[in-house]
């Protein structure tokens, strides 16, 4: 898998990351640089190997259907750049 | 049947799938405690979780598992004991997270089937693909403010059931059909409450159209619509813009359009097409969803009797039409009140009383069910009467429309007008005589041949005691009489 500069490019802006055009070449070296890494693990044979899901011998923790969180808007928006009558106060963004 | 469109190269075929995006019925989020309740002020239901505070960590509520799992069954569909949580990563103001928590490749629940119906009892069968389990984003509004959007996460976790259907479907009015039986099933299970005005249900609905016997046509995609109604509309608007656009020599291209009531057209929504780059993986704060089979069967033993079961007994058992017994197995309430009704009665008597004056009469006044001032036990006292010959079948509609409007009972309310049939031959042979007395000419009109009249004679007595007289007894009478 390599990644070339547009594809760099793109995944940039699907994160909302901004990287400037002449950075890009050099990013896209060190994300091949770290998926070349990753990638020697498919040299081992895994076979009849089940998936591992977690490090600790552990099942997922469920909780009863009860309202035990909320109730504190102000705190909800209290880091918010900008807010107004409880809502959180962004750009507009209607297309 | 299938809706063909016709075009200048020949007949076109509409190829329908449907994503249905239904509200979990739960007290809490799907990964927290916060409240899931509709319509609270801005924010109020949002806990760090929600709004995707640093460091906050998702923790499944179990009732969303098992009304999933319920759903599943009810859509006879295969129930997967191991399924696995995924980010669906895309940015947008009211996605705090900026990933939805969703299912992938690994959903709670895979392939079933149900049973539309159609026109005249017939039904057909639709293809379930999966049941996945997702979180809801928050809620955008755009209209608050000139130069911002005002973001309310109170929906923020909300549970979501997705239902995505086969492209099974190939007419507006099946598609309808389709979302109708979904929303009857998922409010008999009681896993959702299905009101598509408080956006608790709401479809994706795909449309493509081909050549009947070819393969699949490109679709396109019309999000987020939330009434049968324009749903019907936006696929008969979006199967004939495609047949245009190919039989015009161009191609369709597969993107998302925005269905617009208001002036009944589909519109692209191209510059959304890059976020469909979901870029899906695992999520690393959640381990794989599991459960064994004795929890399923604990789901399956509390399942009510679904619509097909019940619409199959009222057929078989009461002798039910298809049509009266699918009206009246769509809305629990509707069958658990007619079947009080029917209860010890004649069922197709109640059926017709429920689904004509019952249901006239709440759509006259706008009342649902829940709110009629006729009880099903009131309902039934007044059918007693009819059966045991008290009133006939005329005055009873009469005395239904007054205990609609009072709420009294049926026998207060013959008592007090004095309604009660007349079966006294001696009182009803008088009023014959005198309408026979009355009519020279049509009598002698009568016995020249002219049978029809008898509906006029007829009609005349009943008048003549204001409707009181056993129409039974009335044509033992009558007849012989001007029969001469």
């Amino acid at each position: 898998m390599s990644l070339d500069k547009a594809t760099v490019a793109k995944v940039a802006n699907l994160a909302r990351i901004k990287i400037e055009e002449k950075d890009l070449e050099p990013m896209a070296a060190e994300l091949n640089n770290i998926l070349g890494w990753v990638e020697q693990l498919g040299e081992v044979n895994t076979d009849n190997v089940e998936p591992m899901t977690s490090v600790a011998e552990m099942s997922l923790r469920w909780r009863a259907d009860e309202v035990t969180d909320g109730g504190y808007a102000e705190d909800v928006v209290a880091n918010a750049p900008s807010s107004e009558d409880g809502y959180f106060a962004v750009p507009k963004v209607i297309e | 049947m299938g809706m063909i469109i016709q075009g200048a190269t020949g007949d076109w075929e509409v190829v329908i799938g449907l994503e249905i995006h239904a509200q979990v019925t739960s007290k809490s989020k799907l990964f927290s405690g916060a409240s899931a309740a509709y319509g609270a002020e801005p924010n109020s239901q949002v806990s760090f979780v929600d709004a995707a505070m640093p460091g906050m960590l998702p923790v499944i509520n179990e009732m969303a598992v098992e009304q999933a799992v319920r759903t599943g069954l009810g859509l006879n569909a295969k129930i997967n004991k191991f399924s696995v949580f995924d980010r669906k990563n895309y940015f947008y103001a009211d996605l705090p997270q900026g990933y939805q928590i969703s299912q992938f490749l690994q959903p709670i629940v895979g392939e079933g089937k149900i049973l539309i119906d159609l026109k005249d009892g017939e039904t057909r069968e639709i293809g379930i693909t999966r049941l996945h389990l997702e979180q809801d984003a928050g809620k955008s509004l755009h209209d608050q403010h000139p130069s911002q959007t005002f973001v309310d996460l109170n929906r923020s976790g909300v549970p979501l059931m997705e239902i995505v259907s086969e492209p099974d479907m190939r007419s507006p009015e099946e598609a309808a059909a389709y979302v109708k039986k979904i929303r009857s099933i998922v409010r008999y299970l009681g896993t959702c409450d299905g009101n598509m005005d408080e956006g608790s249900m709401r479809a994706d609905v795909n449309v493509s159209v081909r050549k009947p016997g070819d393969e699949f046509g490109t679709r396109c995609e019309m999000k987020n619509i939330n009434s049968v109604r324009f749903m019907q509309q936006a696929i008969i608007y979006e199967a004939n813009r495609q047949v245009d656009i190919i039989e015009a020599g161009g191609t369709v291209d597969q993107e998302t359009r925005l269905y617009d009531p208001d002036k009944g057209e589909t519109r692209s929504m191209r510059s959304k097409e890059e976020a469909h780059d979901y870029r899906y993986f695992p999520d690393p704060d959640l381990l794989p969803l599991e459960f064994d089979g004795a929890f399923i069967e604990r789901i399956r033993e509390t399942l009510p009797e679904l619509p097909d079961d019940k619409k199959a007994r009222f057929i078989s058992e009461l002798s039910l039409s298809a049509y009266d017994a699918g009206v009246l197995v769509t809305e629990k309430e509707v069958a658990d009140y007619f079947e009080a009704v029917a209860e010890g009665r004649d069922a197709k008597l109640a059926a017709n009383w429920v689904i004509g004056e019952l249901f006239g009469n709440l759509n006259r006044t706008g009342k649902d069910l829940s709110d009629s001032p006729v009880e099903a036990k009131a309902l039934g006292e007044l059918i007693d009467l009819i059966k045991d010959g008290t009133i006939s079948n005329r005055i009873a509609k009469e005395v239904f429309e007054e205990m609609f409007d009072t709420g009294k009972a049926a026998a207060d309310i013959v008592e007090e007008k004095g309604l009660k049939q007349v079966s006294d031959t001696g009182a009803i042979e008088a009023a014959i005589d005198e309408v026979i007395a009355a009519n020279p000419d049509k009598l002698a009109e009568y016995r020249g041949g002219k049978d029809k009249l008898f509906g006029f004679f007829m009609g005349q007595v009943m008048k003549a005691t204001q409707g009181k007289a056993n129409p039974g007894v009335v044509t033992e009478i009558l007849r012989p009489k001007l029969d001469g």
